[in-house]
């Protein structure tokens, strides 16, 4: 075991001390260190988390509304209960989209049915259905609804599945899904996914027919990019260029269209592995379709991307992946040498969640930077396995980090930077350290693509080599 | 390609160059089966109709953009008020990743706050195991001196008994039986964030004084309210009743917690009203609230040891201001200062000077009921007319109240309240009867952009400007702030409207 290990697995059992004997034995299988050679991280993952130790992990909800069905424009996503969930969730993922806001596209509206007592107490279904004949009216050139359960809906015993069926047909068979996806449900926003992944499966796929489409033998589909910053165009303009025909974002500037359509490409490229492997494995099975992960994020994955993609193609995609990437050499050159002499050697700590645990790491190298801890907010055991061949020996990694946790590795690493969300942001900026959020892109993006590449860059610079951070300590 | 790293083109830009906006068209025309152009058109302007508002007033059930959030949101704001104190949630653990983000965001602050982490058991066999760990987890690692507990929605319909499960986790040894663990019940179904604030604030009023016996002294306690301001405001407030010799405790004291420094330590707990002090408040002669319609319950508590009570709606202005201050000279029994009649001056002065770009201008805005009743006061005070006042939260005393403020003044002429409205409804008025300017939160934008309505932005939350939070509103200095603030929108927009040149830009006056 090398000194790095040791080390690392001391500041881990250091830092369990805080807690009472039963919450450190539930903790310390979360946490470890990355060995080479070991098939995965060692950490167990997808499990409870322990009450009062502030979590980072959201709800089934987030992981329904705010992930997978919140970015599909032209449909309406009622948030069904109280108002609060709608309303924090409300615009803040920046899954961008072109359309016109409230007429033809809705992502970055709140639409909730603001549950009262009298609708725990009486039920909600007769409200629901109001608000469907209202949504209609208000707003005719909606392509669909989705019903997003919070939790009381499951409580109360409302019955939403009824309530849709019987308002598409009504409504000549307008695809209305209802989704379980109540905050309660599973540990994380995880099983939102799942729940979301399968209302699709079962609502859309089994249920509707869309315009016809002529097809092409070089149909693809773009699976779990939510276009935050515009991410998903940065990479489909890549697909595009090597001569692919996109049919369909999931679900960032995505439409209900292309939801439907989806079955008929020849080829699923995934990118959130965690959010939406389950639409894709079931595209697998029932319309033979493969998948194929990439991973679009720095110069050196985004080129062994675009050639694991080109390889489910004949000669003439081969050849066009090479020409993109010569095509983009000299950005990504000069992007190189512009930042890297600034960033060289620099250590990175993130926490972060769907694939960016370990998806961003590649981007981190092609700027010579070295992460040096990484842990997921809702992986599971899958997520960490492909994790190894990504982190380096002696990489700490910690599950489900709690906010503590995560301030005592931070404290003894001392990285460079720290990577993760909005509410990590000012703790570790309050503390001294460089910080970008990894959710939001801290606002800016994209950072997929060779496009999106140039900004992380020169984000990653102006986060570290901040004069700010030099001012820090008083002179007095 | 465009990309540069020479001069790096951020989204903004990017997708403005050819080859992406080709790619848009394609996109949309290819595969995504849009409506007609023509279709789109047609509905764009049938929204901006007298028949479409009429619809939309009509809603009974769906609500669109509402400007208001839940009753946790405003429980955890006040928990941070006091010392070392850790707002803890009973219920799903997604809500307090919300509340954190919500409140970080508008803050740019950390917000810390923990969760009992409920999930499908605890639905079915109720909370109180997670009650027992997670305070007990909480106490270990956090060490907080008080654990404020409030619940979500999901705690709150399967009817788990807050009293009850902090009895028994002490019982078991997760806090110390004397430990303080003031809660609330704070069912998301009833209120909103307002009244989280106010059930959270008697929660610990409770705590601290239920059973004891008073015995008066000339303290006088201070109650803010939920206020985005709340860093600006209380350190104002503190200010000016310092300068008055007041003898004044701030209860829920968020001004040091939501404005921590960075200096290389990252405080989870700062400032905040102390728990000694809470003892202490029992005795104070009275209890003030700044906003009336977040603290009825709190209010009444008090009340009920013999307390006076007085209620202001978030005073904004020369008058409101001057109520405060007599009302609490008046309490206390001390003269208010030369100097704050020097800034009472002072504002007087600026008004002056700038009345004439006010006067008559029209002005639309949304917000809690006590913001608005303090804003339309300030902007009659100003010439100006509130003409459309919405508060989702309000209610129809609220309205009552609003008309009662319009008829006192010849400004008020033809203004509306709009109670339990959304934004959705705000377009339709801001359509049909148009107004100059639109004061109200972040989410103002899309009715700025929809509208051509400019946005003022002043409330709860503000996520897309900065540092505004740390300059107060209220006081005659806060009143000198938020009328700096309308003027320049006012003159921002008088520039923009004249200076096209040689067609308008005879009006581009270099003196205003």
């Amino acid at each position: 075991m090398s000194q790095n290990i040791e080390e690392a697995k001391k500041i881990i059992a250091e830092v369990l001390e805080v807690y009472p004997e039963k919450t450190r034995k539930k903790r310390e299988k979360h946490l470890n260190v990355f060995e080479e050679g070991k098939p995965d991280c060692g950490v167990k993952s997808n499990i409870k988390t322990v009450p009062g130790v502030m979590t980072i992990r959201g709800c089934a909800y987030a992981g329904s509304k705010g992930v997978v069905w919140g970015p599909i424009k032209d449909m309406i996503h009622i948030s069904h209960g109280p108002v609060g969930c709608g309303q924090y969730s409300w615009a803040a993922r920046r899954n961008y989209y072109i359309g016109t806001t409230g007429v033809d596209s809705f992502v970055t509206m709140q639409f909730t049915s603001d549950f009262q007592e009298k609708d725990i107490v009486f039920g909600g279904d007769k409200k629901l259905e109001k608000i469907m004949d209202e949504i209609q009216e208000l707003f005719p050139l909606n392509k669909g609804i989705t019903v997003q359960s919070e939790c009381p809906i499951g409580l109360i015993g409302d019955d939403i599945e009824a309530v849709s069926k019987k308002k598409s047909k009504e409504y000549d068979g307008k695809t209305i899904v209802p989704v379980r996806c109540e905050g309660f449900r599973g540990v994380s926003q995880s099983l939102g996914h799942h729940i979301a992944n399968d209302t699709i499966r079962d609502w859309v796929f089994d249920k509707k027919k869309g315009a016809e489409i002529e097809t092409t033998p070089y149909d693809v589909a773009i699976i779990g990019d939510y276009n935050i910053g515009g991410d998903a165009w940065s990479s489909r303009i890549l697909l595009e260029e090597m001569g692919l025909r996109v049919v369909a974002q999931w679900s960032g500037d995505g439409s209900i269209e292309e939801l439907i359509n989806t079955p008929k490409v020849k080829l699923n490229i995934l990118h959130c592995y965690r959010s939406m492997n389950y639409i894709s494995r079931h595209m697998e099975e029932k319309y033979g379709i493969p998948w194929v992960e990439y991973n679009f994020f720095g110069p050196t994955k985004i080129a062994e991307s675009l050639r694991k993609i080109a390889a489910f193609f004949d000669d003439k995609i081969r050849e066009n992946a090479e020409k993109v990437i010569a095509k983009y050499e000299a950005l990504t050159k000069a992007t190189v040498e512009k930042y890297r002499p600034r960033l060289e050697g620099k250590t990175v700590m993130l926490f972060v969640g769907g694939l960016r645990p370990r998806h961003v790491i590649g981007a981190y190298e092609d700027l010579g930077m070295n992460v040096i801890g990484t842990g997921y907010e809702f992986g599971h055991n899958d997520d960490y396995q492909r994790t190894t061949h990504y982190v380096k020996d002696g990489t700490i990694i910690y599950d489900d980090v709690t906010g503590y946790e995560f301030e005592k590795f931070v404290e003894a690493l001392k990285p460079d930077l720290v990577a993760s969300g909005i509410k990590e942001k000012y703790v570790f900026q309050k503390m001294g350290y460089p910080f970008r959020q990894m959710h939001s892109w801290d606002y800016s993006g994209p950072y997929h693509g060779y496009d999106g590449f140039s900004i992380f860059a020169r984000d990653m610079d102006m986060a570290i080599n901040n004069p700010v951070w030099q001012m820090a300590k008083a002179p007095f | 390609m465009s990309q540069n790293p020479k001069h790096v083109l951020d989204h903004f830009n990017l997708f403005r160059e050819p080859e992406y906006v080709e790619m848009f068209e394609n996109k949309k025309k290819n595969f995504e089966n849009p409506h007609p152009q023509e279709k789109v058109a047609e509905i764009i302007e049938w929204t901006k109709t007298e028949e479409y508002r009429e619809l939309n007033f009509k809603r009974e059930a769906l609500t669109v953009n509402p400007a208001k959030a839940c009753q946790p949101l405003g429980a955890v704001f006040l928990a941070l008020g006091f010392e070392e104190t850790l707002p803890f949630v009973h219920g799903s653990q997604g809500c307090v990743a919300y509340y954190r983000s919500h409140l970080s965001r508008h803050f740019k602050e950390p917000t810390s706050c923990v969760s009992s982490s409920m999930t499908e058991d605890a639905a079915v066999f109720g909370g109180l195991n997670n009650m027992i760990d997670g305070l007990a987890n909480a106490y270990a690692m956090y060490k907080p001196k008080m654990i404020a507990v409030s619940t979500t929605c999901m705690a709150e319909v399967i009817g788990d008994d807050l009293n009850a499960f902090i009895k028994n986790a002490k019982e078991k040894g997760s806090v110390p039986q004397e430990y303080d663990v003031p809660f609330a019940h704070t069912p998301a179904f009833v209120g909103s964030h307002i009244t989280g604030y106010d059930n959270a604030l008697k929660g610990i009023l409770e705590h601290f004084w239920a059973g004891k016996e008073r015995s008066e002294t000339d303290l006088i306690n201070i109650v803010m309210g939920f206020d985005g301001y709340s860093v600006g405001n209380i350190r104002e407030v503190k200010r000016i009743l310092s300068e008055m010799g007041v003898n004044f405790l701030l209860v829920g004291d968020t001004s040091d917690v939501f404005d921590t420094p960075t200096d290389g330590t990252f405080r989870m707990y700062m400032g905040g009203t102390r728990l000694s002090d809470m003892v202490e408040a029992i005795n104070a002669k009275a209890t003030v609230s700044f906003q009336e319609y977040n603290t009825p319950k709190s209010l009444e508590y008090a009340a009920s040891f013999g307390q006076k009570t007085l209620a202001f709606q978030y005073p904004i202005g020369i008058r409101a201001t001057d109520r405060w201050l007599m009302a609490i000279s008046e309490l206390s029994g001390k003269a208010i200062p030369e100097s704050l009649k020097l800034e009472r001056g002072r504002l007087v002065d600026a008004v002056a000077d700038s009345t004439s770009h006010l006067h008559g201008k029209k002005f639309a805005l949304y917000g809690d009921p006590d913001q608005m009743l303090g804003l339309s006061e300030f902007l009659m005070e100003l010439g100006a007319e509130p003409v459309h006042v919405l508060a989702t939260n309000g209610g129809k005393e609220w309205e009552e109240r609003m008309n009662a403020l319009f008829a006192s003044s010849p400004y008020g002429t033809g203004c509306h309240a709009w109670p339990g409205r959304d934004l959705w409804h705000m377009r339709s008025l801001l359509f049909t009867e148009p107004v100059d300017f639109l004061i109200g939160n972040t989410y103002g934008k899309y009715l700025e952009r929809d509208t051509g309505t400019p946005l003022i932005r002043i409330g709860f939350p503000i996520f897309d400007r900065h540092h505004h939070h740390r300059y107060p509103t209220v006081g005659y200095q806060g009143a000198m702030n938020v009328l700096v603030k309308i003027l320049d929108k006012v003159f921002d927009e008088m520039d923009k409207n004249t200076n096209v040149p040689s067609k308008t830009d005879y009006s581009y006056d270099i003196i205003r």
